[in-house]
Parts: C-alpha cells; sequence; structure tokens
C-alpha cells in the first residue's frame, strides 16, 4: 500500500463474532431448556391456579378483620424473638472474629488453618437457620436456648466470611509499619488491622441482626422458640385473624430493625 | 533516651554482600556491602526499581534477604529467629512514603504504637501504655509540631501532618537507626522540604543516623550529607554529597542534562 495514498478505515463493525453469537443463543436455549425440564419434572397441578384467585380471596375474608384481642398474648413471644436474634448474634461476633483471622490467607497461619477456617464458614453457611433450629432442639430441647444456638451457628459464617475478606483487603502499609515496631502477631492484627475492619464487622453485625430478626420469626416452628410457635399454631387451627395479628406484628419489628440497622450503618465512618 | 556508649566499637549499621532475588528470579539487590559509622543522614539514590525500597526493607527484614548479613551494632540481623527479629526490630525505626498510619486510630494510638514491642498484648489492647511513653508521646507531639491533635484521627490530618506522625512514631521507638524510604514523594515540593528538614534535626538531636531513600536528587544533596548510589541492585557510588558529579548521576540513572539537577558547591539553602 502506498504511503500517500488515503488510509482506508473499515466501515463494519461487529459487537461479536459469529460464534459469540451462536454461543449467545446456546446458552439461552439451554435455560429455556432447563426452565422447561423443571416445569415437567415438579408434575404441577394446573388445575389449582383456576381457582387460586377464589382461594386467596377467600383466605383474605377469613383473615379479615385482625383479632386485635389476640396482641397482648404475642408480645411476650414478640420480645422473644428479638431477644433470640441480638444474643444469638453477639455469640456470633465472638466467634466470627478469630475465626475470620484464621480464613484470611493473609493472616491464617498456614494453609492447614485456611482450610480449616474456610470449611467452619462453608459449614456455618450451608445449613439454614431453621435446620440449625432442628439440630439445637434435638440437643438443647425446645425452648429459646435452641433459637438462639441456632441463629449464632448460622451468622457465625456470615460475619466470619465479609470480615475475612475485609482483613484480605485491609491496606498492607500500616500493618507493615506495625511490623517494623517489633510488635508481635497478636498486637499487629489488634493495631494495624483491627481497626481497618472494624466498620465491616459492626455494619455485618448490625445488617445480620436485622436478618436474624426476620428468620428469628419462623423459628417456633421447629420449637426453637420466639413468635413462630404462636404463628404456626394460629395457622394449624385455622386462626386465621390470629395469623394476620402474628404476620402485622412481624412486620412492624421488621421494619422497626431494618430501620435500625439502616441508621446505624449509615452512621458509621 | 541514653546515648548509645561512644567508643571504638563496631559500626552503628555493617551491610555485607546483601543480596536479594525475588522469587520470579528478580535480582533486587545484588552483593550490596556498605557500613554507617557515625550518626548522619545518608541518602540512598537510583532509579524506580533499582533496589532502594528493597534494600531499606531487608534491613529490617519486611522483606527476607537472600543472602549476605546485616548487623546493627552487635547484632546479626539476617537469620534471627522471630522473637529475636522482634526485639531487633525495635531497635530500628521506619517511615515510609505513604505514611502508612492507621487512619481509624487517633494520633495518639498511631504514636504510642511505636512502643508496641515493649508493652504486652493486653496493654496494647486495652491502651494502658506507661505514663513514661504517653509523657513521651506528648512530647514528641510538640517536638513534630502537631500539639494538640492528639485526638485527632489520623486520616482528618494533612499529608505533612501525617508524615509527622510517622516521624514521631518511628522515634518514639528511641531506634538505633532509622529507616526512611521516600518520606517525601507524596508531598509537595514545600512539605518536602519541611519534613526532610525534621528528619535531619531530629537525628542529629538523637545522635541516630538515617538511612533515606529518596528520589529527589537535589533533595538528597541539600540534606544529606552521604550518598549512595544503586543501580540494578548494585551499590555503583558511595560518598559524601558534594561529590555527586554529572559523571555520577550518569552513571547512577543513564545519560541526561545534569547540569540544572545539582547545586553548584556552596550553595546551601538553609533557615526556618
Amino acid at each position: 500500500m502506498s504511503a500517500n495514498a488515503a488510509k482506508r478505515y473499515p466501515e463494519v463493525w461487529r459487537r461479536r463474532t459469529p460464534g459469540e453469537t451462536l454461543a449467545g443463543w446456546l446458552w439461552i436455549a439451554a435455560a429455556a431448556f432447563a426452565t422447561a425440564w423443571s416445569v415437567s419434572a415438579l408434575d404441577i397441578e394446573w388445575v389449582f391456579f383456576k381457582d387460586a384467585h377464589v382461594q386467596a380471596a377467600d383466605l383474605a375474608e377469613r383473615m379479615w378483620p385482625p383479632r386485635w384481642a389476640y396482641l397482648p398474648q404475642i408480645l411476650a413471644p414478640l420480645v422473644e424473638t428479638i431477644h433470640i436474634a441480638t444474643l444469638g448474634t453477639a455469640i456470633a461476633v465472638v466467634f466470627s472474629l478469630p475465626l475470620a483471622f484464621l480464613a484470611a490467607r493473609n493472616t491464617t497461619a498456614n494453609g492447614f488453618t485456611w482450610a480449616v477456617g474456610r470449611g467452619l464458614l462453608v459449614a456455618s453457611r450451608s445449613v439454614n437457620t431453621v435446620i440449625w433450629g432442628l439440630i439445637f432442639v434435638a440437643v438443647f430441647g425446645p425452648g429459646p436456648l435452641a433459637g438462639v444456638a441456632a441463629v449464632a451457628a448460622r451468622s457465625v459464617g456470615f460475619l466470619a466470611k465479609l470480615v475475612a475478606e475485609a482483613i484480605e483487603e485491609a491496606d498492607r502499609g500500616p500493618v507493615e509499619a506495625i511490623e517494623s515496631t517489633g510488635a508481635g502477631t497478636g498486637q499487629v492484627y489488634l493495631i494495624g488491622i483491627l481497626p481497618q475492619v472494624l466498620p465491616v464487622l459492626i455494619g455485618t453485625t448490625v445488617y445480620r441482626w436485622d436478618i436474624n430478626v426476620r428468620e428469628s420469626s419462623v423459628l417456633g416452628f421447629v420449637g426453637a422458640g420466639g413468635i413462630g410457635l404462636q404463628l404456626y399454631a394460629s395457622i394449624n387451627q385455622f386462626m386465621w385473624q390470629q395469623v394476620l395479628v402474628v404476620l402485622l406484628a412481624i412486620l412492624v419489628v421488621v421494619i422497626l430493625s431494618e430501620a435500625a440497622s439502616a441508621w446505624i450503618r449509615g452512621r458509621i465512618s | 533516651m541514653a546515648a548509645a556508649p561512644a567508643g571504638a566499637k563496631p559500626p552503628l549499621l555493617a551491610i555485607d554482600k546483601l543480596t536479594k532475588v525475588y522469587p520470579g528470579g528478580a535480582r533486587a539487590l545484588d552483593a550490596v556491602s556498605f557500613t554507617i559509622e557515625r550518626p548522619e543522614v545518608i541518602a540512598v539514590i537510583g532509579s524506580s526499581g533499582a533496589g532502594k525500597s528493597t534494600l531499606i526493607r531487608c534491613i529490617n527484614r519486611l522483606v527476607e534477604p537472600t543472602s549476605g548479613s546485616v548487623r546493627l551494632g552487635a547484632t546479626e540481623i539476617v537469620g534471627l529467629p522471630p522473637a529475636q527479629l522482634r526485639q531487633a526490630r525495635r531497635r530500628i525505626g521506619m517511615i515510609f512514603q505513604e505514611f502508612n498510619l492507621v487512619d481509624r486510630l487517633t494520633v495518639m494510638e498511631n504514636l504510642l504504637s511505636g512502643r508496641l514491642g515493649s508493652v504486652g498484648f493486653l496493654a496494647s489492647f486495652l491502651r494502658r501504655y506507661p505514663p513514661r511513653d504517653i509523657a513521651n508521646a506528648f512530647a514528641m507531639l510538640d517536638r513534630v509540631g502537631l500539639a494538640g491533635l492528639q485526638d485527632s484521627r489520623a486520616d482528618a490530618l494533612s499529608g505533612g501532618q501525617r508524615q509527622r506522625v510517622g516521624i514521631g512514631r518511628a522515634l518514639m521507638q528511641d531506634p538505633d537507626i532509622l529507616l526512611v524510604d521516600e518520606p517525601t514523594a507524596s508531598l509537595d515540593p514545600k512539605t518536602a522540604r519541611q519534613i526532610m528538614r525534621l528528619i535531619g534535626s531530629l537525628a542529629a538531636e538523637r545522635e541516630r543516623p538515617a538511612l533515606v531513600n529518596i528520589h529527589d536528587v537535589a533533595l538528597a544533596q541539600g540534606f544529606s550529607s552521604r550518598i549512595l548510589g544503586l543501580k540494578a541492585g548494585r551499590l555503583v557510588f558511595d560518598g559524601p554529597s558534594a561529590e555527586l558529579t554529572p559523571a555520577v548521576l550518569t552513571e547512577i540513572y543513564g545519560a541526561e542534562d545534569w547540569s540544572r539537577t545539582i547545586r553548584p558547591a556552596g550553595e546551601d539553602e538553609e533557615g526556618a
């Protein structure tokens, strides 16, 4: 090509190659197939859809008006629900901190301790709070203690995972500076790293507490204390007007805890 | 704060054939040897990647040297087991380019963190430092020009103020030597001069040597009495600041017009 000829630029530009376009369509086809498979495998009774709106309207009618006379009876379990969430979260914080340092690559002692830390994280997180509740009801017997243990067991992994990530992302500079003063390992963690991850620790703790208030409201289903017991009993007795009162009460508590959690997290700097 | 016993003792710092090869195979330091015999400010100059940071970090073993020897007074640092290494690190104060303060802690907590090597874990958790340390910290705050700022959070300070805290923290250790890594690279030219002057005068007051990595050749020459030149991990110059000639700079950095970089001898700027 001669140097003084006007340079020609392409007038066609495609974001994807034909191969990439084909791959995109194949992914969509795969998703459609997976959906169709799920529907057919679940053997859904489509006739139930026909009168679903009638059933829903009927349920709403049976719920209304809420039986406010039931409210005094559920105040104590409601408070108990919040206590379960709070105590469970507090216990989780205590255990999550050492676990986080164990599960963070830059603070764990070696590959083995890291694997142990990660294993504990996964074990805690992969089991639902209600399942933990079932397990601890078997251990401690029914009651709020099982609920507290269940909330703590599930929250430890949640808190430790997020704090471990914060530890791994902590600025290396201050850590280096504290190391160079001749501080011991524990002091390096305490002065060099902990202040850096404290906002994350406080923020996730408050957020987890808020989640735990919601989760504690169903722990009563498996006998692990709290308002869930009253909800479960009311449903089983078809006392729909009581069910509505319980649901409204839970709604108010959840809104309040969420607002408190958002407010506290907003103030952390 | 007793002065080091004078006499024909071993040098304050003796580096012998110090070599660092990083896992990738890069030879950051190649048989670097020098000694520091008296308390003075020694500037280490060289291009980026010449090994200045590695040299300083190998002395307190934030970076593990591959071979060679680092003697701080009578103590051989290379090969020290962890507990003794921590003991040795107490005697080495370090000042950083990015200040490396713990941002969310107060100025006082940052200053007192220089004492961590001498207090236990529980004491540091409860922030219960010995009364003498606290009095020294207040005096230090005054000395570095930050009196009254003890309760400010470190991240609320300006760059120059933060570096003053960094200097104070290093001196709180009452170190035998100061290692200073690019103390002015994050600062404006005027603040940079003030910081270099502060480091120089504190080192002189306490009769301690300071080994200062620095990019700015004019600052190096203005505030140090001796200069070490590193090139690709090798020590290519070791001499009085006054002997830094264009020929030497070409040896260290490569060919360039150096005539405007070097201050003509005698034009020494002091004051303030």
